[in-house]
């Protein structure tokens, strides 16, 4: 938006200039140069506090280099990748393979590259009494089959659920991992109740005020005054805490690679960013927002 | 003189335009969403569209929850706003002392003019859980959420419109009700009102249209369930509006996919839906016009 319109501007008064000398003169009212690159990073909600992060302290150490991060979900970002207005995609879930033949038919070659994990924190309201559900107690919260707290040791009351919209790769993680319980044969949907909010904020602010409301979202967006519930794979335990050592120990069953896309392996200043935020300063930043570092 | 013909031939031409640009844009409209989204009913099986499932990252593409919690907000926000808004309309133009008038007119205004989103924002933030307390509901985030910022959105249109339709009611059919020994009442409800009918048709019309197409407000408060409303208690229990559905699912598609194209049939069944109400009400304006128009010749 800012260079060209300042390009643009100078330009105007240039014109200004010249027309009322009525002749070249040369002064110093030259457009300036705009930083020479800009890089598009758009895509999953959950990276992008990260990806603003990284994108600062790149760009205060790289004055050439220009970095817009936008958000709006994992399949949006790769979507644009795939639509050809993007530099990178950020993406909190694979590449899928309907997405890959369509970035094929278009002539694009989505790269991966991972760039951080990430932790899937379930969420309850404070007063909530439930502290800690099994996996199989979250798939058949989230299927329907399961619909008042007391039958997972709460207190009498509905369980509403809430979720991301489907265009978060939170939500399609959640999907596989939780409510199909990482079976690739099984095809158990949310139930239709499920509310499907626009924004982990719209997830954690029902959650504050609902005391029946279950949730779930990354690990670097719960606040302190959300509950966590802890979470095994198996009714006997482990239960255990979202946090950088458990998913780094590969206790806590809810991680996920973060990732980031490309077109094609990436040249030039997009390479030389990729290359940057698998360094130390960068994963310091990972660590920094509750994220989880490639190497802990 | 020959310059003010010519200016006039200008003038008369760029009015004419204008006025069939409107034909020629809605016209083009409808063609790109055709274009964009007839495909679909080549890839999707129709009774699958009218089923009552929506997950479309898994090719479920039912619209009936869709349609129906469109229906069901809109009706809400109506049966709020309607009321509301015409006796709202009333007190100013009728009832209001001259000051009162002079001061609720621009302050409603003003109401309209704001942006949604901040409505939105103002619901999540204090109506949801007000809404959940008062009514004892599992969550706040329902269709009636919904309706209610909905109608507050349509209420400073209606309002608007409705006040300068009364406003337009000339001064002796008052007088002459007054006359005839009628109450203020009688007058406002058998005789103002009824003359201002096509114009307060046409506030409703406005404020209903504004309502059916609003979108971010609807979609941070109503919680997106695609759920098939049955009977009144659906407007107590979430909702996924037609338009909440396209600005939320838009942005992911790829183009050409067949999401993309379901999500452009929605955009024609919207199109579709705005297009018989206006054409209800106009039917309804002009058949009034012309009662009026023999009363009065």
């Amino acid at each position: 938006m800012h260079p060209p319109l300042r390009a643009q501007l100078a330009l105007l008064l240039t014109a200004l200039v010249l027309a009322g000398c009525g002749g070249p003169s040369a002064n110093g009212n030259k457009p300036t140069a705009a930083p020479s690159t800009t890089i598009e990073n758009k895509g999953s909600d959950t990276m992008v506090n990260l990806a603003l992060a990284w994108a600062e302290a790149y760009q205060a150490s790289h004055p050439a280099v220009r970095i817009s991060v936008t958000g709006g979900g994992s399949g949006t970002g790769l979507a644009a990748l795939i639509n050809g207005t993007l530099d990178i995609a950020n993406a909190s879930r694979r590449i899928k393979p309907e997405e890959q033949s369509e970035a094929q038919a278009n002539g694009v070659d989505p790269t991966e590259l991972v760039v951080a994990r990430d932790a899937i924190a379930v969420i309850v309201n404070p007063s909530n009494p439930v502290d800690h559900l099994t996996i199989d107690q979250l798939s058949d919260i989230y299927s329907g089959k399961i619909g008042n707290w007391a039958e997972v040791g709460g207190e009498d009351g509905p369980i509403v659920r809430l979720s991301r919209e489907t265009n978060s790769g939170t939500h399609v993680y959640f999907l596989e991992e939780v409510v199909r319980r990482g079976d690739g044969q099984d095809a158990t949907l949310f139930a239709p109740e499920t509310l499907l909010l626009p924004s982990s904020e719209g997830i954690s602010a029902e959650i504050r005020q609902n005391p029946n409301a279950i949730g779930y979202d990354g690990l670097g967006y719960v606040t302190p005054d959300l509950k966590v519930v802890a979470v095994a794979r198996e009714a006997s335990g482990p239960f255990e805490l979202p946090s950088a050592e458990t998913v780094a120990a590969g206790r806590y069953p809810l991680a996920r690679d973060l990732y980031m896309y490309t077109n094609g392996k990436p040249a030039g200043e997009t390479a030389a960013y990729q290359q940057w935020i698998l360094g130390p300063d960068a994963q310091a930043i990972v660590t920094g927002l509750g994220f989880v570092p490639l190497v802990p | 003189m020959r310059s003010a013909t010519w200016s006039e031939f200008v003038i008369t031409r760029l009015i004419k335009t204008a006025g069939y640009s409107a034909i020629l844009f809605i016209g083009l409209i409808f063609i790109f969403l055709l274009r964009e989204g007839a495909p679909t009913f080549l890839e999707v099986p129709l009774r699958s569209l009218i089923s009552s499932r929506w997950y479309p990252i898994e090719g479920y593409f039912g619209l009936l929850p869709l349609i129906g919690g469109s229906l069901v907000v809109t009706a809400g926000a109506a049966m709020i706003a309607i009321p509301f808004g015409l006796g709202t309309a009333i007190y100013i133009a009728e009832i209001a002392p001259r000051w009162a008038r002079e001061l609720l007119k621009p302050l409603i205004e003003l109401l309209g003019g704001l942006p949604s989103v901040m409505l939105g924002f103002l619901g999540i933030l204090v109506l949801t859980s007000w809404v959940r307390t008062t009514l004892d509901l599992p969550t706040g985030l329902t269709a009636f959420t919904g309706a209610l910022l909905l109608g507050g959105i349509a209420i400073p249109t209606i309002v608007s419109v409705a006040e300068d339709a009364l406003d337009a009611v000339p001064r002796s059919y008052r007088e002459a009700g007054l006359a005839l020994g009628a109450t203020n009442w009688q007058t406002i409800w058998r005789v103002t009102l009824p003359a201002a009918r096509s114009g307060v048709l046409t506030a409703i019309m406005l404020g209903l249209g504004r309502a059916i197409g609003e979108t971010m407000a609807v979609m941070m408060v109503t919680g997106n369930a695609p759920v098939v409303p049955t009977g009144l208690g659906a407007l107590f229990h979430p909702a996924r509006t037609m338009t909440a559905t396209i600005a939320a699912e838009m942005g992911e598609v790829a183009n050409g996919s067949v999401h993309y194209h379901v999500l452009f049939l929605i955009g024609i069944v919207l199109f579709l839906i705005s297009l018989a109400v206006n054409l209800t009400a106009s039917s309804l304006v002009f058949r009034e016009r012309k009662r009026a128009e023999r009363i009065l010749s």
